[in-house]
């Protein structure tokens, strides 16, 4: 489409050898500087590029922890605590990783949202969002390996929790959980394997987000008035606009992040995965790290082992088939009264469930997951595909341009407003 | 109009400027700790010395023991072995300089300046080559005492024929200096400390 | 403004559902001390930490080891920065178990700098056999994973308390003439009462802390509770020894970014006022 189309020109003899040979400038300048981008996108938007970076940032730091961490279960703990004591700036580059995960997911969560709230993943962008959902998975993967390699008692007893769930699985269960630890319970080569992957994901992941840019090109944005773009006068390139704005966005979400690293670097992370895995004695309470909540109460809200287990993978696959669950035509939710206020139901609905996981599985917080669990599938499965026939949307804008003018021309005739 | 446009263009660049050197220097800090992190930390800075009794070791007779991850050769030498290192003019040394921690850098490679007056047998000094790392093999090389069938001293680097002296010396071959002598002190008469 | 809203709210919800460790059944909030180093910029008190180590060394040394820090940690700057003379003669004051020699022997020699704190037990198995079965657990780290109090919001204010948990737990015992004959009945053999335990209120450990126990070489008054502060706040230092490394970078990364911020959304303001 419009996106691959591109007014390179070589400057120089060389530049036009190379160009013949290797035309990779010619795509830098079509898909990163020119690409042409909806010229009305807000500040959720940046979350694209905050998780671009966001990435990089764990890459980095992953890669020069290796240097200084032992994947051994007698000497995983005391190699994190050297990193911390010893080595120059280690605490700097661990609470940077660490904290780094959780900045991920909050960053991921936002984007995701985002979507969801202007219909991004409808067509023709069901692909990407496609992608976007396995980025997700694999993601989750990621973080709960990493989370085992300081061997603390919280990684410890998560990775025998979160494996125990395969053991769910009829017939074969007892043997995946087997074959996932490499003997009887979470060991050595389950320290050891988990460490091997942990390295391995974020590459894989990085290889999924440049199928998800891809995919993004060939489609183009998204937008907040969900109008898909008309003409040229809906668009701006990407850069210096958005190369810019997304700089902005980047720089204010690291001061959020240096807050965690430098004034509050445990919060996030539980305070028992300071004392050193215990293969012997389980920690009161067992609970994942923030992100993994909301899952994890859905796996306890169902009364039985494998039902559970089916829920909680369940409430993350669901989100393949959302661009089929939603009929409505309209994409953003701006348009969408009656979906709009679904939408912060669920959105309140999944930070509840987040609370509820976070509490022992007794009482009235069980009672509470069920009704909440129901709801997060009835939102997908029922709310979602009636609303498109019932609704009766705003009426759109005729473009983008149109809807940008509408907007500032009554604030030049008002008082200036900021 | 056109005075006011200058004025625009010129607070333009300077903010892009600005920003640009602003978003260099903190690149540039920013990568310090990732280069930094390799070098070594402090429980590696903080390695103990080693103390060696030197008692137990023969005339003759040499020990291999580890510092800071290098082998140290410690060697009790004969007296044939140190004449024969004293009898080396300095003009046939290829390195002239002692290479010993415990002295000045500028002095030369006497046979003295490579031990400690009054405890020239023995011998103290790092097993690596001064070519590319490997380690010697002692009574080996173009200048052991020979003695019958016997060899006495001397050293021979197997990974690219480095020759050296009684004295640790290098005489033949690729390697450049002599072998280092680290830093040391005798703690008492048969007892060092190195580093 | 409604941007704002969202993540104001989002962020809000996310706080909530954060941090959402539970009190061990039973367990008293640990007294709500000050210390020094507590808040954005609050650093260690020196000679605090240096009467702290001295607790350490003469009383809870004897059951409790500290294995991850090193005599040399002592002198580090943003510790209590003893003198390197000062560290030698206390490493030295330590047996140190070395080897094997030429001979293929272990054998015992003088603490040196580089060494680590040695262990008052040989393995647990050996400590649970001197202590009536109980363990007495590692110190480096018990300010970090001992939280003192509970709640989203309160450990984001005030942190998980786990200098205030070491502190209450040394002041927080009930004499035994105190607890009530309800309570007596259950009391296991050779445990003592303390509200302030992690792991329910029957501790292994006696009182450890009787005025005048030690000497300061400052002249503080050595009372249970000027000790029991005194050691938290070496026992902080030891589990968080970057502490204030890590918050003077935090200020000026923090400033730094702040500038950042600014000069790129003049740009970002600059470039988009032509864009429509």
């Amino acid at each position: 489409m419009s996106g691959h189309a591109s007014n390179y020109q070589p400057k120089s003899a060389f530049a036009n050898w190379f160009h013949e040979r290797l035309p990779i400038m010619d795509m830098v300048q079509g898909q990163a500087l020119d690409f042409p981008t909806p010229k009305n996108l807000n500040y959720f938007w940046t979350f694209g590029g905050i998780l671009a970076v966001m990435l990089l940032v764990q890459i980095i730091t992953g890669v020069v922890l290796v240097m200084h961490y032992t994947p051994h279960v007698d000497m995983a703990f005391q190699s994190v605590e050297g990193i911390m004591r010893d080595v120059n700036s280690g605490w700097l580059l661990r609470y940077m990783h660490a904290n780094g995960a959780s900045m991920f997911f909050i960053a991921v969560y936002i984007h995701m949202f985002r979507g969801m709230y202007y219909g991004s993943y409808k067509a023709p962008r069901e692909v990407l969002w496609m992608i976007g959902v396995l980025i997700y998975l694999v993601m989750m993967a990621t973080a709960f390996m990493g989370y085992v390699l300081p061997w603390g008692q919280m990684s410890f007893w998560g990775a025998k929790v979160i494996t125990n769930l395969f053991s769910a699985i009829p017939w074969v269960g007892d043997s995946i959980t087997t074959l996932l630890w490499g003997g009887y319970s979470v060991d050595n080569p389950t320290l050891n394997r988990f460490f091997s992957l942990h390295y391995l994901l974020p590459f894989v992941l990085a290889g999924l987000v440049v199928l998800h840019i891809w995919a993004l090109h060939v489609v183009g944005n998204n937008n907040p008035t969900g109008v898909s773009v008309k003409s040229s006068q809906d668009t701006l390139p990407f850069h210096p606009y958005y190369t810019m704005k997304d700089a902005f966005a980047i720089v204010v979400f690291f001061m959020f992040f240096a807050f965690w690293i430098f004034f509050a670097p445990n919060y996030l992370g539980h305070a028992i995965n300071y004392q050193e895995a215990n293969p012997l004695v389980t920690p009161a309470h067992i609970v994942p790290e923030w992100y993994y909540l909301p899952f994890y109460a859905i796996l306890r809200a169902v009364p039985d082992k494998l039902g559970g287990v089916i829920a909680m993978f369940g409430s993350i696959l669901i989100l393949f088939a959302l661009p089929w669950l939603d009929t409505s035509k309209v994409r953003s939710g701006n348009y969408r009264p009656l979906f709009k206020g679904f939408f912060w139901i669920f959105a309140i609905v999944c930070v509840a469930l987040g609370y509820l996981g976070s509490k022992p599985a007794e009482g009235l917080y069980v009672v509470f997951s069920r009704i909440l669990t129901v709801y997060y599938f009835a939102h997908f499965l029922v709310i979602l595909p009636l609303l498109g026939l019932i609704e009766t949307p705003k009426p759109l804008p005729s473009s983008i341009s149109d809807d940008v003018l509408a907007k500032k021309r009554p604030a030049t005739a008002a008082v200036p407003a900021e | 109009m056109s005075t006011a446009e200058h004025a625009e263009t010129n607070r333009r660049d300077f903010l892009y400027i600005a920003t640009g050197a602003v978003g260099a220097v903190g690149a540039a800090l920013a990568v310090w700790p990732f280069i930094n992190q390799m070098n070594p930390d402090a429980s590696v800075l903080a390695l103990a010395s080693v103390e060696v009794d030197l008692a137990p070791i023969a005339e003759g007779q040499e020990i291999t023991i580890k510092w800071r991850g290098n082998p140290v050769f410690i060697r009790h030498r004969l007296p044939v072995e140190i004449e024969a290192a004293k009898a080396v003019q300095m003009g046939e040394l290829k390195d002239p300089l002692a290479r010993n921690a415990n002295l000045p850098e500028s002095d030369p490679a006497t046979d003295v300046n490579r031990v400690v007056g009054g405890k020239e047998q023995f011998l103290v000094m790092m097993g690596v080559c001064t070519h590319l790392g490997c380690v010697p093999i002692a009574n080996e090389g173009d200048f052991a005492v020979v003695e019958g069938s016997a060899k006495h001293g001397g050293w021979f680097c197997p990974c690219h024929g480095s020759h050296y002296d009684t004295a640790g010396r290098i005489r033949k071959g690729p390697a450049p200096q002599n072998l280092a002598v680290p830093a040391y002190a005798y703690l008492s008469d048969s007892k060092i400390r190195i580093g | 403004m409604t941007l704002l809203k969202t993540l104001a709210i989002a962020a809000a919800s996310l706080v909530l559902s954060f941090g959402a460790a539970h009190a061990a059944e039973g367990q008293t909030p640990a007294k709500g001390i000050n210390f020094s180093f507590e808040g954005p910029f609050g650093t260690f008190d020196r000679a605090q930490l240096q009467r702290g180590y001295k607790v350490y060394k003469e009383v809870c040394a004897s059951c409790h080891s500290m294995h991850y820090v090193s005599f040399r940690n002592l002198s580090q700057p943003g510790g209590p920065e003893f003198t390197d003379e000062q560290v030698k003669a206390v490493a030295a004051g330590y047996t140190v178990q070395d080897g094997p020699n030429e001979q293929g022997e272990m054998f015992e020699r003088a603490g040196l700098p580089s060494d680590r704190f040695p262990s008052p037990f040989p393995n647990e198995q050996a400590a649970r056999v001197a202590n009536g079965g109980a363990y007495p657990p590692d110190m480096s780290l018990i300010t970090k994973y001992r939280p003192g109090w509970y709640g989203t919001f309160n450990q984001l204010i005030n942190g998980i308390g786990g200098p205030q948990y070491v502190y209450s737990v040394l002041t927080g015992y009930t004499p035994d003439d105190k607890v009530s004959e309800e309570l007596k009945k259950e009391q296991p053999e050779g445990k003592y009462y303390n509200p302030y335990f992690a792991n329910g209120h029957w501790i292994g450990m006696p009182p450890p802390l009787s005025d005048d126990q030690v000497t300061y070489d400052d002249g503080t008054k050595a009372t249970v509770d000027q000790m029991a502060r005194d050691v938290s706040a070496f026992l902080a230092w030891t589990a968080e020894p970057k502490m204030e490394e890590r918050k003077r970078t935090g200020f000026m990364v923090m400033i730094f970014l702040g500038i950042l911020a600014l000069l790129l959304y003049l740009v970002k303001k600059k470039i988009w006022a032509n864009a429509h």
